[in-house]
């Protein structure tokens, strides 16, 4: 057995354990930066039903429009976790959609400045949510890239964490809010 | 709020991108937050709220000249100025373009926020860089795009997403009065761009305007923008010519003038807008838009509700929609009112108020991680 080899072998396992340990560190931190994007993902959906139930009390709308929105938006502030949370989020949007589509429909609404004061907060509410939940997948799909390296396989660096998952669900902001 | 802004090019090259930063420093500054701008160039002339690492280079760059930064003495001077500014959130422009946005990118160690303005080809460039983009892109919190399209390229050629909040300007800032010596009887066109960047399409409405003009003899057009003159002028018919003022490079606040004083505001442009904020300020000074349909110019029109829309480099079709238009007061009027609406969706007021729930929540999220340090450097 020659000197150099032993060397050289010394050398490789630790270049390999550095690179390891790097990635174990990021690997650790991505996830708590998905934690925290999650997090401010649940800020702004709370946000934007706050919005809506904001409206919905402020006696701007009719009262079967006022009725459906805050039946949609408490819907959303209670349903448990997961599944059932996007599905009433989803729902949210679709009542949304229906009553806020139109620019024109809002068009008389906007000459109060109450209720136009109530729709830009909606607006902007509505947009929050839309960017919060684009940040939070693009998070969640580097953190899976990473994970799926063949490394981080074989080696579990990822430990017990379970594999991250997109948040699928409609956040599309309606039109009359949109092009305000 | 304390933010870092990475300019890609040099601030003293007049540019879209570093209009928006510019005007965006402004609105940021007005409501009280700290904002310090990194730009390639040099240390004359330039607002205090300016960092510059020194002289950029001249290099071709999707389909035009891009002047860009790179090197390692300028990477020194990009950490000196993260370790001074203390930055909450650290906002890079146009991170795919090989520039301060790059080098940014590798050494902040806070939130960073990136937005992307071009739409692009894919080039061969791009392509061998994808590797070194990517893996610099996973730092960002949020990635910001200003277009459906160029959002679209961050997709396809780096496979990451990007929300949507477009350019913005100060709508206010162009409700200006008409300048009666640029009025005419029979209606003012104009145009504003670069005169020998084809891509501005000023060829397209030359070819038109003889039609134009002899439909409506006492119309006049009005070009704004710097570029050759004289062979320009010689190029157009002589009983057609007089009837062109070429205004030169013009200041804001006679651009403003001129749009104000237009009853048709002409973008022939033929490709390479990923935005069109010109579109939006001509609304804002309340002239009646008229613009080729490029993708991103049937956004900022709402698909024809803001304005009159002709097929890309059809100079024909823009002679007939001008000449309609001119004979037309009542639909002048009608896009006149409704886009004067539709242009708040980019008053800085709104678009800065994005950005910052955006900032928000980039803080809010924290950092991509440490940098790898070498030893004995700051």
């Amino acid at each position: 057995m020659n000197w150099e080899w032993l060397f050289v072998t010394i050398a490789v396992l630790a270049a390999l354990g550095v690179y390891l340990s790097w990635t174990a560190g990021r690997l650790d931190r991505r996830h708590a930066r998905l934690a925290a994007s999650r997090a401010v993902l649940d800020a702004e959906l709370l946000r934007r039903s706050g919005s809506v139930l904001d409206l919905a009390t402020a006696g701007l709308l009719d009262p079967a429009t006022s009725v459906a929105l805050a039946d949609a938006a408490s819907r959303a502030r209670t349903a448990a976790e997961g599944a059932e949370r996007y599905q009433a989020e989803s729902d949210l949007t679709a009542v949304l959609t229906a009553v806020l589509d139109d620019p024109a429909d809002l068009e008389p609404l906007r000459s109060d400045p109450a209720a136009a004061a109530a729709l830009d907060e909606l607006a902007m509410a509505c947009r929050r949510a839309a960017h919060a939940r684009r940040f939070h997948n693009e998070l969640v799909r580097g953190a899976v890239r990473l994970r799926r390296k063949m490394l981080v396989r074989w080696l579990r660096l990822a430990g017990y964490a379970p594999m991250p998952e997109t948040v699928e669900l409609d956040d599309t902001v309606p039109r009359g809010l949109a092009t305000e | 709020m304390k933010v870092g802004i990475a300019c890609p090019y040099a601030w003293d090259v007049p540019g879209g991108v570093q209009v928006h930063i510019r005007d965006f420093t402004e609105e940021l500054t007005r409501r009280g937050h700290t904002v310090s701008v990194l730009a390639p160039g040099d240390d004359d002339d330039l607002p205090p709220y300016v960092t510059t690492v020194g002289r950029p280079l001249a290099i071709p760059y999707n389909g035009s000249v891009a002047r860009v930064a790179f090197g390692p003495r300028i990477a020194a001077r990009v950490r000196r100025w993260l370790v001074d500014g203390d930055f909450d959130v650290v906002h890079v422009h146009e991170p795919a373009s090989l520039s301060l946005g790059l080098i940014t990118t590798l050494w902040a160690e806070v939130p960073i926020v990136a937005t992307s303005h071009s739409a692009m080809r894919r080039s061969r460039a791009m392509s061998a860089a994808q590797g070194i983009l990517k893996s610099a892109f996973e730092k960002f919190t949020a990635h910001i795009a200003v277009s459906e399209e160029a959002r679209r390229t961050v997709v396809e050629h780096l496979g990451v997403d990007a929300v949507l909040i477009p350019n913005g300007l100060f709508v206010d800032r162009f409700a200006v009065p008409p300048r009666p010596d640029w009025r005419s009887g029979d209606g003012t066109l104009s145009f504003l761009g670069r005169l020998d960047e084809p891509r501005k399409g000023l060829q397209v409405l030359l070819k038109a305007w003889p039609t134009i003009h002899d439909a409506f003899p006492k119309a006049r057009l009005l070009v704004a923008g710097r570029g050759e003159i004289d062979d320009i002028r010689r190029g157009i018919e002589p009983r057609h010519r007089d009837a062109v003022e070429f205004l030169g490079g013009v200041s804001d606040d006679d651009k403003a003038a001129m749009l104000a004083s237009s009853d048709i505001y002409v973008a022939p442009h033929i490709g390479g807008e990923s935005f069109g904020i010109v579109l939006a300020e001509a609304m804002a000074a309340g002239a009646p838009v008229l613009a080729s349909d490029l993708e991103a110019f049937q956004v900022v029109l709402d698909g024809g509700r803001l304005g009159a829309q002709v097929p890309v480099g059809d100079a024909a079709a823009l002679a007939g929609e001008a000449i309609a238009l001119l004979g037309d007061p009542a639909r002048r009027a009608r896009y006149r009112a409704a886009a004067s609406l539709g242009v708040r969706r980019y008053d800085w007021a709104r678009v800065a108020d994005e950005v910052l729930a955006v900032y928000e929540m980039a803080i809010a999220v924290g950092s991509g991680g440490h940098t790898f340090k070498l030893p004995g450097l700051p």
